[in-house]
Formats: C-alpha cells, sequence, structure tokens
C-alpha cells in the first residue's frame, strides 16, 4: 500500500540533483571579468568574436579561467582586478569601433556550472546596489517629429513634381498646404495620395485660399509611437553600453514608458546626464536675403531662427529642416585632410545621401548651417558655404573646439538620437552596503524562521516531523534551484516571499500529519491511516494552494517592480511545496515504513 | 505529543451570533479608522521623494532640517530610521521640479554640512506612478478576491464561495483599518503582504469548507451546524499549528528582516491572526446563514436514480 515503485524514487533523486546543481551557484562569491558586446545590432556576438578575443588576451599574455558566450556578448572570467585591469585596456585596444568593453563580475562558480547554465539567483537593484529609472517617453513630441518629416518630404517632392503651392506649413500634428487655385490642389492631392499612404487628406475653401490637410493616420501614430520607443530603448541601450555598465536592464514598460537599471552604477548624476543626453544634427540653410541687424533689433523673420556661431558671429538659420540625424548610419572622430582640424566623418543613408545630395545641388554657393540638437537646445557647429554638390551620402562637418568635442559629437551622434524626449519619472538608488545588508537580513530571518519551525515540527509530530523537515529542506532547495534557473529577479519583499512560503509550505504536511492522527485515533491500521492521511489530504492542498496561486498571479500580472517579484517566489513556492510536501515526504515515510508489512505504531 | 486531543465538538455555531457580532464590531471600527484617518500612504503611491542616508556618528537632525529648509525644502520632513546614524529625509512632490534632481540638490546640501554623510538609498516616484501603482494595487484586490470567488463557487458551491470571500475581505479591511488608525506606512511592500494574506487566509476558510463537505456527505444524520462544529473541531489542531509555523517565520521576519520588512511583516501577523479568526468564527456562521444544505452536494446521484428507475439508461 506505501511503496513506491522505483522510478518513483529515481526521479525524486534526480529532481534533488538537479536543484542541487542549480542551487550550488548562489553559494560561490563572485570573480572580476571583462565583457565584449557589439553595441550596433548588426554586428552579432559568436564564436568568431570569441576567438578573436582569446587570441587577443593570448597575444597579451593575460591568463584567464574561462571565457564563454552569454546573450549577445562574449565574458572572460579573470583572476583578480588587477589583470582585468589589463585585460580590459588590451580588448579595448582591439575592439574599438562598435564594441564595448567594460568591467563586470562573474559567479565564481566552476566553469562547468557556468558551461551548463547554471547561474546564481539574479539579484534585484535593491539586494545589490544601483540606480533604477523610470523614464516616460513624450509621445506628442514623437508625433511632431513625424509631422514635421512629412512636412519636408512633401515639400521636396511637390517641388519636384512641378506642383506649385502657396505655402506648407505644420500645425501640430498636421500638415497644411496652401494653393492659390483648386485644380492644383486637386493635382497635388492625388499626387500625395498616392505618393503618403500613411497620410489621410482633408480639402478645405476659405476665399480663395484653397487649403489641403493631410494628418497622420490612426494605425500609423500608433506604428510611429511604437517605433518611438523602440529606438528610444537602442538609444539608451547604447549609450548605456559606451558607460560600460555590466548587465543593464533595459526594457520596456506599458506603452511610453522604459525602466532601466544600471547595478553597480551610484552616481545617480552622471546617470541621469548620460540618459538624459539627446543629441542630434539638423541640416539647414543660412537664410542670407534677410537683414541680420534688423534681427538682432528683435526682429527676426518669421521662417527665421538666429543663432550665435561658434566665432560669436550672429547667424539667421531657416527654420526649416533640410536633414535630421536620422539619417545618419554612422559617425566617426577625425580629421580635416586639408586644414587638419578636428572632424566628424558622418555617413548618410541612402535617403539621406539622396536628399543631402538635393539640397547642396540646390543650394551651391550659399551657406549650410549644421547644427547641434542637444536637449531641446540648438548649437550652430559649422555653417561653411557650399561649393558642389555632395553626393554618396559622406559629409564631414568641422568647426569643432578640439578632438575631444570631436569625439564627444561623434560619440553622440552614434548612440543615435531619441525619437522623442524622456522624462524620469521615477528614480531609485540603492547603495551596495545597504544591498548586502538587506540580503543578511533577509537571509538570517529566513535562517532563524526555519529553525523554529524545523524544531517544532521534529518535537510535535516525532519522525514524521522530521520527515516534515527534510521535505521543507527540500522545497527549500527546490525554490531557490528554480529561481537561479529562471533568473527571475529576486527582490527584497522576494526574500519575504521565501520566508512566507516556507512558512505557508508546511501547512500542507501539518495537513498530512494530522489527517494521519485522526485516521489512527479512528482506529485505522497504521498502514492505511498514511495511506488514507496522504490520500485525502491531498484535495484540502490541491483547493487551499490554489487560491493562494490566484492571489499570486494576481499580484505579478498588476504588480511591478519588487511586488513582481514577491509574486514570482509566491506562485513558485506553491508549486514546489505542492511537491516537496507530498513528493518527498511520501517518499521517506515509503521508504522507512512501507516494507514492514505489520507495523503496529508509526512515531507522529 | 499533542496540544489538541479534543473528545466532544466544540458548538461553535451556538455563538455564531455572538462572533459575527464582535467581527462585525471590528470591521466596522476599521472601516471608521478608514474613513476617519485614511492610510499613511508610502512614497511609492503618493509620489514624493525619500532619501535614505548614514552619518558616522549620531545625526543631528534638527542640524539637517534647518540645512535643508535653507536650500529651499520647506515641507521636508526628516526623522531617524532604524538607528540614530541613518536619516530618512521625505518631501512631498512639487508642482515646479518634475525631474528627479531634487535628490541632488539635498544631496549637495547634506555633504556640505558634513562630507561623512553617505547615500544609502533614493526613491522618486512622481505623483502619475503614484496614482496608476494605486490604482493597480485597487484592482489587484479586486481581480484577487474575484477570481477566488469564481474558484470556490466552481469547486464548492457559492454559497461557500461568497461565504469565504466575505470572511476575508473582513481580514483585508481590519489590516487596513489597523494601518489607518495606527498611521503605520502603507507602502507597495504593505500592499503584497495584504494581498498575500487574501490568498492565505482563504486557505483557512477552504480547509474548513473541504471538511464540511467531506462531512456533509459521511454524517447524514447529523444537523448541519453538528457537521459545521465537528468540521472546525477536528482541524482546530491544524488550523492552530499551520498558523504558528507561519507566525514564527513571520515573526522571524518581524525581529531580524529589518526595517524594510517590519510593516510587510506587521501585516501578514494581523492578516494571520484575524485569518485564524475569520474562517472559523465569521465564514462558517455566514455559510449557516445562507441556508448551506445536504443537497448541493448530493444531488448528483438523484438524475442518475431517475433516469435508471425509467429505464431509458443503464
Amino acid at each position: 500500500m506505501n511503496r513506491f515503485p522505483l522510478w518513483k524514487y529515481l526521479l525524486i533523486c534526480a529532481v534533488l540533483l538537479i536543484s542541487v546543481i542549480y542551487t550550488l551557484p548562489n553559494f560561490y562569491g563572485e570573480v572580476p571579468a571583462v565583457q565584449v558586446s557589439p553595441t550596433r545590432s548588426a554586428i552579432k556576438a559568436d564564436a568568431t568574436l570569441m576567438q578573436q578575443v582569446e587570441d587577443e588576451l593570448k597575444a597579451a599574455h593575460i591568463t584567464y579561467s574561462y571565457a564563454f558566450l552569454d546573450g549577445n556578448s562574449v565574458k572572460v572570467k579573470l583572476a583578480n582586478t588587477d589583470i582585468q585591469l589589463k585585460a580590459k585596456d588590451a580588448l579595448q585596444a582591439r575592439f574599438r569601433d562598435g564594441y564595448s568593453v567594460a568591467l563586470n563580475l562573474l559567479s565564481a562558480s566552476p566553469d562547468w556550472l557556468t558551461a551548463i547554465g547554471a547561474k546564481p539567483m539574479f539579484l534585484g537593484l535593491d539586494l545589490r546596489g544601483g540606480v533604477h529609472f523610470l523614464l516616460q517617453v513624450d509621445m506628442q513630441a514623437a508625433l511632431d517629429k513625424a509631422a514635421e518629416r512629412y512636412t519636408g518630404d512633401i515639400r521636396s517632392q511637390l517641388r519636384e513634381q512641378k506642383i506649385h503651392y502657396a505655402s506648407i506649413s505644420r500645425d501640430h500634428q498636421t500638415v497644411i498646404i496652401h494653393f492659390s487655385d483648386a485644380a492644383t490642389r486637386e493635382l497635388a492631392n492625388q499626387f500625395i495620395n498616392k505618393n503618403f499612404a500613411d497620410l489621410v487628406l482633408t480639402e478645405n475653401d476659405a476665399n480663395n485660399d484653397y487649403t489641403l490637410t493631410a494628418a497622420l493616420r490612426a494605425e500609423v501614430q500608433k506604428r510611429t509611437q511604437d517605433n518611438a520607443i523602440l529606438q528610444n530603448i537602442t538609444t539608451l541601450r547604447n549609450r548605456v553600453n559606451e558607460l560600460g555598465v555590466a548587465e543593464p536592464i533595459i526594457q520596456q514598460q506599458g506603452t511610453d514608458r522604459v525602466v532601466v537599471q544600471l547595478p553597480g552604477v551610484q552616481d545617480t548624476a552622471k546617470a541621469k546626464e548620460i540618459l538624459g543626453r539627446t543629441a542630434t544634427l539638423e541640416v539647414r540653410l543660412v537664410d542670407e536675403t534677410h537683414d541680420i541687424t534688423a534681427a538682432l533689433q528683435g526682429q527676426v523673420p518669421f521662417d527665421d531662427e538666429l543663432y550665435t556661431e561658434r566665432g560669436g558671429m550672429p547667424i539667421l538659420v531657416k527654420k526649416t529642416v533640410s536633414l535630421t540625424g536620422d539619417y545618419i548610419t554612422d559617425a566617426s572622430p577625425g580629421f580635416d585632410q586639408q586644414s587638419g582640424q578636428a572632424a566628424v566623418h558622418i555617413n548618410l543613408d541612402s535617403r539621406g545621401a539622396r536628399i543631402f545630395r538635393d539640397v547642396t545641388r540646390e543650394n551651391v554657393g550659399k551657406r549650410m548651417a549644421i547644427l547641434l540638437v542637444e536637449k531641446g537646445k540648438a548649437e550652430v557647429i559649422t555653417a561653411p558655404v557650399i561649393r558642389e554638390e555632395i553626393g554618396g551620402g559622406r559629409v564631414q562637418i568641422t568647426g569643432m573646439d578640439s578632438t575631444q568635442e570631436a569625439s564627444d559629437v561623434a560619440l553622440l551622434l552614434r548612440a543615435g538620437a531619441l525619437a522623442a524626449p524622456m522624462d524620469i519619472v521615477e528614480e531609485r538608488t540603492v547603495g551596495p552596503s545597504m544591498g548586502a545588508d538587506n540580503i543578511q537580513k533577509g537571509f538570517h530571518s529566513n535562517l532563524w524562521g526555519f529553525v523554529a519551525v524545523a524544531v517544532f515540527m521534529i518535537f510535535y509530530y516525532r519522525i514524521f516531523g522530521i520527515f516534515s523537515t527534510l521535505a521543507l529542506t527540500a522545497n527549500g532547495l527546490f525554490l531557490i534551484a528554480l529561481l537561479s534557473m529562471m533568473q527571475a529577479t529576486l527582490t527584497l519583499p522576494g526574500l519575504a516571499g521565501i520566508a512566507l512560503t516556507l512558512g505557508m509550505a508546511i501547512d500542507a504536511n501539518v495537513l498530512i500529519n494530522e489527517r494521519i492522527r485522526e485516521e489512527l485515533r479512528n482506529g485505522n491500521s497504521p498502514q492505511a491511516a498514511i495511506h488514507a492521511g496522504y490520500d485525502r489530504a491531498w484535495g484540502t492542498i490541491l483547493d487551499s494552494n490554489i487560491t493562494t496561486f490566484i492571489a499570486g498571479i494576481a499580484l505579478f500580472w498588476l504588480g511591478s517592480g519588487p511586488v513582481r517579484g514577491f509574486a514570482v517566489v509566491l506562485c513558485l513556492g506553491i508549486l514546489t511545496s505542492m511537491f516537496s510536501a507530498v513528493t518527498i515526504s511520501r517518499a521517506l515515510v515509503n521508504l522507512s515504513y512501507g516494507r514492514r508489512v505489520r507495523l503496529a505504531k508509526v512515531s507522529i | 505529543m499533542e496540544f489538541f486531543r479534543i473528545k466532544h465538538d466544540i458548538p461553535f455555531m451556538r455563538y455564531g451570533k455572538l462572533t459575527t457580532a464582535i467581527s462585525l464590531i471590528t470591521f466596522l471600527f476599521a472601516v471608521w479608522a478608514l474613513a476617519h484617518k485614511g492610510l499613511n500612504l508610502g512614497v511609492d503611491f503618493t509620489g514624493g521623494t525619500v532619501i535614505e542616508v548614514e552619518y558616522n556618528q549620531p545625526a543631528h537632525i534638527d542640524q539637517i532640517r534647518e540645512t535643508l529648509t535653507k536650500t529651499g525644502l520647506p515641507e521636508v520632513t526628516v526623522q531617524t530610521f532604524g538607528t540614530t546614524k541613518d536619516v530618512l529625509i521625505r518631501l512631498p512632490v512639487h508642482k515646479d521640479t518634475t525631474s528627479a534632481k531634487t535628490s541632488d540638490t539635498v544631496m549637495a546640501a547634506l555633504k556640505a554640512q558634513d562630507p561623512t554623510v553617505i547615500l544609502k538609498r533614493v526613491d522618486f516616484v512622481g505623483p502619475q506612478v503614484g496614482k496608476e501603482l494605486y490604482d493597480n494595487g485597487a484592482l489587484a484586490l479586486v481581480v484577487v478576491a474575484g477570481g477566488i470567488l469564481l474558484y470556490l463557487a466552481i469547486r464548492f458551491e457559492w454559497r461557500f464561495a461568497l461565504a469565504a470571500i466575505i470572511a476575508n475581505i473582513h481580514d483585508v479591511v481590519i489590516i487596513l483599518g489597523c494601518f489607518a488608525f495606527f498611521q503605520w506606512e502603507f507602502t507597495l511592500t504593505v500592499l503584497a503582504g495584504v494581498l498575500a494574506v487574501l490568498g492565505y487566509s482563504v486557505n483557512e476558510s477552504v480547509v474548513v469548507f473541504d471538511r464540511i463537505r467531506e462531512n456533509l456527505r459521511k454524517m447524514r444524520k447529523s444537523t448541519i451546524p453538528d457537521i459545521i462544529d465537528n468540521a472546525i473541531t477536528t482541524t482546530m489542531s491544524r488550523t492552530i499549528i499551520t498558523h504558528g509555523m507561519t507566525q514564527m517565520m513571520v515573526l522571524s521576519m518581524l525581529f531580524f528582516g529589518g526595517e524594510a520588512l517590519h510593516n510587510f511583516a506587521l501585516a501578514l501577523t494581523i492578516g494571520i491572526l484575524f485569518g485564524i479568526y475569520s474562517s472559523v468564527l465569521v465564514a462558517s456562521p455566514l455559510l449557516l446563514m445562507f441556508g448551506v444544505k445536504r443537497e448541493h452536494f448530493i444531488k448528483d446521484n438523484k438524475p442518475k436514480a431517475d433516469v435508471s428507475a425509467d429505464g431509458a439508461q443503464v
């Protein structure tokens, strides 16, 4: 009656073994490491990159213990921080463009554990220190920007088609084109309808003013917003990568928010500055027809903006943007061949290259201003005279103060522009000492609680109490192994969740043990009592756990941050406790009592 | 050994009116505390900034307050946190400074006063995020209650589901009432605790209900109150021990978990105490009041008997 077939024991042994293996990494400390990861999505970390890294380290006579591919980066474990710094320098010299080389800490668990993917639990910021930001993307600005781009496109296309319009302007998210007669408008309407599928057009007549209003379709607005948040995430990732932060978390939350977590970073001011940096280039034409002195007195022409050049000269620049930084594919610092000045070399994509060629061709002999727009403020870097048509999409910008500035500008441009501005709506910082403190306290509360429970169980239920305690130990083991395997983020409430689930897990064993006692009281034979005890308690265990599980699911669904961590632990804990309370303790009972045919007494 | 060797069933149901009256009074008191004092919501929900700093030596709270007021942060509250060296600074949301610059300003001012100060933690939460958390928290409570109601209605019967959920919401309201009455800080972690209690305390009711259902089938001759009394009495020992175990874990958290887990453990403690009370002395009398009958669980046999009597089916 109370015997398990051999396969059940084997299964339990296998589960226990796997759990022990996957729990192991949590007991080793951390070793210094260096990680090399590509910063551009076009490059992937693969075996070739790993080979290159290993070759480079060998060439530099740096001994490393283990190199492996982890996600989209190559990580190398090193013996100490001295070697770590040397390795970083060597690798940085080799992998300059398109890669970031960062210092990191990796689990000190043996290499074979790392090789089978056994990693320590992923600790939340409240347990290891670092900064957390929640950024809100300004979607209206993203839509404004899209409308701005269409304004430019429609203008150049209509001009190309020789469809004469009176004026074209953007009002918030709509583009308004004015015509002098209805026939031209009809022509333009047909043309735009055919070539700009993303726009909805409406015609409007008001005493001799024929206008065409173009607005983005609803689905295109949605797509624009989705793209905006994706681009912002990519940009943030690039910026964080350039910082060299190990294992940052950058992910979307909801429709318009981004979470950024930088473990190990303590300097919030610095982190905020890097994250908040928005830089993009704008190419605009210089207005040389209007009087600059009048503008200086406050009469800035309607279509123009007044700026000051690097040299201190005032300059009138048209509001119309000919080309934006969106078309930039790469930027690198360098020097001007002729003058030897610091310069930034920019590559444009095909569309950008075409626009740039058109603009330069149409404006030979005029001046073109290149503006660096950072945090909504524009600055004219340089305003050279266009000498000839520039094709091919390779542009060189001079006018930088120093080589340092050239490389800063290049970095900002390369890291990309944000599709829409972002605001910090939530910021959390936890010092590393506090993180360690939290872990220690959480661990102690778990430990003492466990000891108290174990002592009582053994005291109250004797042998069955020992079985229950062993089952509870196995439960803790399973839970930690699962958390390590899933790499779910463990937070302080999560640690509390472990304590709570351990406390609750014993409920199943209490239910079983009480039931067995009851059956014994009713006069059943020990074997039958054990059998009936486990059998009858199972239904109750299932019902009562599922209700808690429902609570856990809702917490996970609606919770955020640390609460989510708690929910994960709660749900996993319920699953493991159901398994361990019934299977592990039953296996132990069967092993010790099941074989005895004439069992007169059980210790419960 | 055994603590509870109860020979005769305790007539819990006879005291049903008294116990429901007691819990009604507690419940109304909790509602009054909530309405009158309101929850002392943490920065998670209200938005604002919380900064935790550590000094080398016992901190001078007055000095810190003065420095910050001079810096132009008049609505600041400063208090020690745990030890005399740890200081907690709270700032409400300002309309004009939407960015998270506040923390930098505060730290700069404190550093100027005493360079040994160490920043341990900064939480800045925008009011919008706080409001969302609040809404989501309320929604989570409703979803959990609804989910449990549905599950119990399917597994047992709607009377059981209703009795259990009323008993459990009673627990949750009492926890919230305690937090309101004592003005303990209600944070996101406490909310997680409250939701866990909702799931946990329903456990209790389920265990008793399970036994009632079993007794309904087994004890054919007994009256419903006797059946319920027997169910509660037989599960009594388990109830006390299980709660004792969980409470041990929670106490361990209360004593060793530090400030961060203090209120969480407090919420759970109240939840556990009232969880026992409500499952035994609220849910079961309610069940009786709703008029639970034996037929609700053994009706399955009847149609079958009818069918075979007709001879239409074997």
